[in-house]
């Protein structure tokens, strides 16, 4: 694609767009060895508070700081409520694909997507088959990947229905510019996100198994050297539940139970962040030793409610998202509000014709891969770099896919160099459960490296306040 | 709450304890490790000061695996930086803030960040630091930081379950080292009863009275000479001196009758029963069995103590 870079600060022809007027004024009025000190005291302050992530392959119990830019992603309120709708709309669909997959498969009798598709998927869940969940609502927490590539044009990269995480950087994020820069905030009106942890009790609690008036809600982590744990403990302290490992919990009578120190105490509701395959040895991998045995039988029996739910991966997968649109059309008899990029299915005879002769200018993705490893950025690789990937797509086409590289949007990035655009996404978070909800904002990822389009923090990557405008 | 919180709370709160206990006893030998040879009289032996902390904390063995020669320096390194020693002032705060960073949710964040910032601190320090800024200094910081630590907590935290499982930490940790503080004292310093009252004798069990805090206390309730068996009497017996072992039972004697329910009753009763051996206990009853071996005894139901608080709150395992 060889439409010109859009910069939402700048626009493309350089002059300052409404949205961010205000804040182009303040900055302009700021010396840059303010912004250093401010750059310093943020990093400062997120070392002490301890806000890190761990990272894979290093010794463990490494930690990191995901860098963050301290120059905010401003969207107007026009445009999200654009992507409000488009965001609430698609993961309304894709419930819809799920329950529908678990239960009468009706989209696959009237040939929409192909059944072996969905049927031999490593995520389908077989043993959900049949299985009632509250309000049908599988995907309760939803991490939709959003790009832009011009004023309001928003596309979907992927969407994230497992154990979607970042939102805590969100609301940490927030919390720092408000003390770094309090004067920024009586200029504007921005819509505040604070409360997402309340919005998302509320959630949970309102998908408890029936006939529980006061439900116990537990997080359940996988443990400290999870690369999401300071999210973890951050948000069972926000929502006030207690933070239980696998080991804190266990199954009498298809009822679970947490170990306390008043002994055994019911839980109705967890909110897990581990992945369906370690959640329970007696169900999937026997040699998990993250999860609860037995909690499947009790999932099962309805005597609790896992969020989200078993077997949300079907609906995420990559080869899944180009159906999306169809899904879309197919349950709601709506036009998707939101795009998708053109995707090329490897599987396809064409399509990997195709793609094998434009590696150089494609982005080439692992069908199950995530966390931007296992990725080829064609226009950034080197020829060894394509080549091996070129032998890896021949040997097993089905499990990749491949996208144009997209004109990202750039946002104002305060790096060495002084103030310099950089390619941003975003990852707003869905809440489903009596109601959707949506708290206006999301996670900002930034490419930090110029030019690079990866912003996967264990690719270098930072973060940024999202600011959403009060019309 | 769960379990495995509270344990890991009460295993944070003992390790702040321990890292600050492990300090003082540090500090005072260094002072006495100061002190001139000619104030010995004639007759008097003078074990060598940097093996007491070792016999104290139990690791003249892993100490010894690693050194041929007693130091003041290998000393330091091995007790205060050496992370392959658990007990280390480095492995304490270590584990401290691990324990802590798997309960942030329990903790208020002003606890979270004053236990974090101590972790990063002791992690760029080294044997240079600590002599360049003064080791008396380091000690200091140490202490400066439980202190700290502890009253962050005292002021800033709900009055809860995870608040009483904290303090069991501290008051477990205090018992336990003041004991043995006792105990090293009078069997490695002193072999008999008989030799009172010589400079070094003085110096000794000053210094011991300093590292836990109670010198300025022992002036003021007996504004005389210092004497063994008014040190026993002063930090077993009473309980207005902060770091006896009676005025620690108080704490957990209260603590667990605060825990205590229809089902998990006996550590208080454990507790209750040491706790008025301590109340109604005479000086001279703790002489007529043998300092040592009361030490040990008390040592022993501290143990079980332990065990029991373990049984009936901490393990996972129900039956």
């Amino acid at each position: 694609m060889a439409s010109p870079i859009h910069d939402e600060m700048r626009g493309s022809d350089g002059n300052v767009l409404p949205h961010y007027q205000s804040y182009a004024a303040w900055l302009d009025s700021i010396p840059p060895e303010r912004l250093v000190q401010k750059r310093n005291e943020a990093e400062a302050m997120f070392h002490r508070l301890g806000i890190t992530f761990a990272v894979y392959g290093e010794e463990a119990g490494a930690e990191r700081l995901i860098p963050f830019d301290i120059i905010p992603r401003i969207i107007p309120a026009d445009h999200w409520h654009t992507l409000e709708r488009g965001l609430a709309q698609r993961v309304q669909a894709l419930n819809l694909f799920l329950h529908d997959v678990y239960h009468d498969q009706k989209i696959l009798k009237a040939g929409v997507i192909p059944s072996q598709k969905v049927l031999a998927n490593a995520q389908y869940r077989a043993i959900m088959q049949g299985v009632d969940v509250p309000g049908g609502i599988y995907a309760h927490i939803s991490g939709v990947d959003i790009v832009c590539t011009g004023p309001g044009e928003f596309h979907v990269l992927e969407d994230n229905l497992r154990v979607p995480s970042g939102v805590s950087y969100m609301l940490e994020n927030r919390k720092m510019m408000m003390r770094l820069f309090p004067e920024l905030f009586s200029r504007q009106q921005v819509a505040p996100v604070e409360h997402y942890p309340d919005v998302l009790l509320e959630t949970l609690r309102g998908v408890a198994p029936h006939g529980i008036d006061d439900p116990v809600v537990a997080l359940l982590t996988p443990g400290s050297y999870n690369s999401a744990y300071f999210e973890h403990t951050f948000l069972a302290q926000q929502m006030g539940i207690e933070l239980v490992e696998g080991q804190d919990m266990f199954v009498r009578d298809d009822t679970v139970f947490m170990r306390t120190t008043r002994g055994p105490k019911r839980v109705d509701v967890i909110y897990r962040r581990i992945d369906d395959d370690f959640i329970d040895p007696k169900a999937f991998r026997p040699d998990s030793i993250l999860g609860v045995p037995g909690l499947m039988q009790a999932y099962k029996a309805g005597r609790v409610t896992l969020a989200n739910a078993v077997g949300t991966g079907v609906a995420d997968d990559k080869s899944m998202y180009i159906h999306v649109p169809e899904m879309v059309r197919f349950y709601l008899d709506e036009e998707p509000i939101l795009k998708n990029v053109p995707t090329w299915q490897l599987s396809k005879k064409d399509d990997l014709h195709y793609v094998l002769e434009h590696l150089h200018e494609l982005v080439v993705k692992e069908v199950h891969g995530s966390g931007g490893y296992g990725m080829l950025v064609g226009p950034a690789s080197t020829m060894t770099q394509r080549a091996e990937f070129r032998e890896r797509i021949i040997a097993h086409p089905e499990k990749y896919i491949a996208q144009p590289t997209l004109a990202l949007s750039t946002c104002p990035t305060f790096v060495e160099a002084g103030i310099a655009p950089r390619h941003v996404d975003l990852r707003p978070f869905v809440l489903s459960g009596k109601t959707t909800r949506i708290v206006p904002g999301g996670l900002t990822r930034v490419a930090l490296k110029e030019g690079s389009l990866v912003v996967n923090s264990s690719q270098g990557g930072g973060t940024k306040d999202t600011w959403v405008l009060e019309a | 709450m769960l379990s495995r919180s509270a344990n890991d709370l009460l295993w944070m709160s003992r390790q702040v304890e321990r890292a600050e206990n492990t300090a003082r006893m540090l500090d005072v030998t260094y002072r006495l490790s100061m002190l001139p040879y000619r104030i010995m009289e004639s007759g008097e032996k003078w074990a060598e000061p940097w093996a007491v902390p070792l016999v104290t904390s139990g690791l003249a063995t892993g100490y010894y695996k690693a050194n041929t020669e007693l130091t003041a320096e290998k000393v330091i390194r091995y007790m205060v930086l050496d992370a392959t020693n658990p007990f280390s002032i480095y492995s304490s705060l270590q584990a401290a803030r691990e324990n802590a960073r798997g309960q942030r949710g329990a903790l208020t964040s002003e606890m979270w960040e004053s236990l974090n910032r101590t972790w990063l601190e002791m992690r760029n320090i080294d044997y240079g630091n600590i002599t360049a800024r003064g080791v008396s200094n380091f000690f200091d910081w140490v202490k400066n930081r439980s202190h700290l630590f502890r009253g962050v907590t005292f002021g800033t935290m709900l009055r809860d379950e995870a608040y009483s499982f904290i303090r069991l930490g501290t008051f477990i940790e205090r018992a336990d080292n003041t004991a043995r503080i006792l105990d090293v004292k009078y069997h490695t310093l002193l072999p008999s009863i008989g030799d009172v009252g010589g400079a070094v004798d003085y110096y000794q069990w000053g210094s011991l009275l300093r590292s836990v805090g109670a010198f300025e206390s022992y002036r003021k309730i007996f504004r005389d000479q210092i004497t063994p068996s008014r040190v026993a009497e002063l930090l077993i017996l009473r309980d207005d001196v902060p770091r006896s072992l009676h005025s620690s039972m108080n704490d957990l004697y209260e603590i667990l009758q605060s825990l205590s329910d229809s089902d998990r009753h006996e550590p208080e009763r454990l507790a209750g029963e040491i706790h008025a051996q301590l109340h109604y206990g005479r000086t001279e009853q703790i002489f007529k069995l043998g300092l040592h071996e009361y030490l040990m005894q008390f040592l022993d139901k501290i143990e079980a103590l332990n065990t029991e608080i373990n049984r009936h709150y901490l393990t996972l395992d129900y039956t």
